[in-house]
């Protein structure tokens, strides 16, 4: 599923990246504890966030994750937008909460999660 | 090739601005994208609890043709049980830590899994220097 569609069926609207909303995503990863997502996440992978500061962009900086969608109507701050800009990273944003979020995206077909199994 | 960085500890949005220097670095040296993955997020999560739980450290990082040594020291606290400290989910940071999206009880053990050799010399009062070893395949 490309970003443009995973927009669509989350009902968000493209914050910055507009000109990246082709690119495809296999998984997504809902979570608000980054050392979360470091551990679980693997690539081309959507990751929906109700947190708000620079350290979530930076994790998907360094995960290289293409794509952040912020749930529950959040708005990154300016700072997160142009770090953002400067790596490649779509930001989107929904008002849906966290769990409808996920499960209308897992409804429309992106039915991957995490990549390590659990003990 | 050897490169040091100060990680500053009064700013938490600041964090990891060492790792995202390392990873361009890596970039431009054309190291394998897999390898450049695990090291960041080794170096991240480490620089992550050098400010949360230190006030800040030293990180030295040094690359040979077969592997990277990413050496991170501060004088912080010191982990007082090591062992608990290696277990998913144990976290002492505090609640405004958990709020700004870490604190997950993960920092440690993704430090280890995204490396190939782990050294933690700690001692209580004095600090903590951790040294990560990360193989580049195919070197």
């Amino acid at each position: 599923m490309t970003i443009l569609e995973a927009q669509s069926a989350i009902e968000a609207e493209i914050v910055e990246g507009t000109g990246r909303d082709g690119v495809e995503i296999l998984s997504a990863c809902g979570a608000d504890l980054m050392s979360d997502v470091m551990a679980f996440v693997k690539d081309q992978v959507l990751l929906l966030t109700g947190l708000i500061n620079v350290q979530v962009v930076r994790t998907a900086m360094l995960m290289d994750i293409q794509a952040i969608c912020f749930v529950r109507g959040k708005a990154p701050s300016e700072e997160m937008i142009e770090m953002a800009k400067e790596n490649g990273i779509v930001l989107l944003r929904t008002k849906l909460p966290m769990y409808l979020a996920c499960g209308k995206l897992y409804q429309a077909g992106v039915r991957q999660g995490g990549v390590r199994k659990i003990e | 090739m050897t490169y040091h960085f100060a990680v500053s500890g009064d700013d938490f949005s600041r964090a990891g601005n060492a790792s995202s220097e390392m990873k361009k670095i890596l970039q431009r040296l054309g190291i394998p994208p897999e390898t450049i993955k695990r090291t960041a997020v080794a170096m991240y999560e480490a620089e992550i609890n050098m400010v949360v739980h230190a006030g800040g450290g030293v990180a030295d990082i040094e690359i040979d043709p077969g592997q990277i040594t990413i050496v991170m020291s501060d004088h912080g606290p010191g982990i007082a049980d090591l062992e608990l400290a290696m277990q998913d989910g144990y976290s002492t940071a505090p609640e405004a830590i958990r709020e700004l999206g870490f604190g997950a009880g993960m920092g440690l053990t993704n430090m280890k899994r995204n490396s190939d050799e782990m050294v933690i010399d700690t001692a209580v009062g004095k600090g903590t220097t951790v040294t990560m070893k990360i193989l580049i395949p195919g070197a």
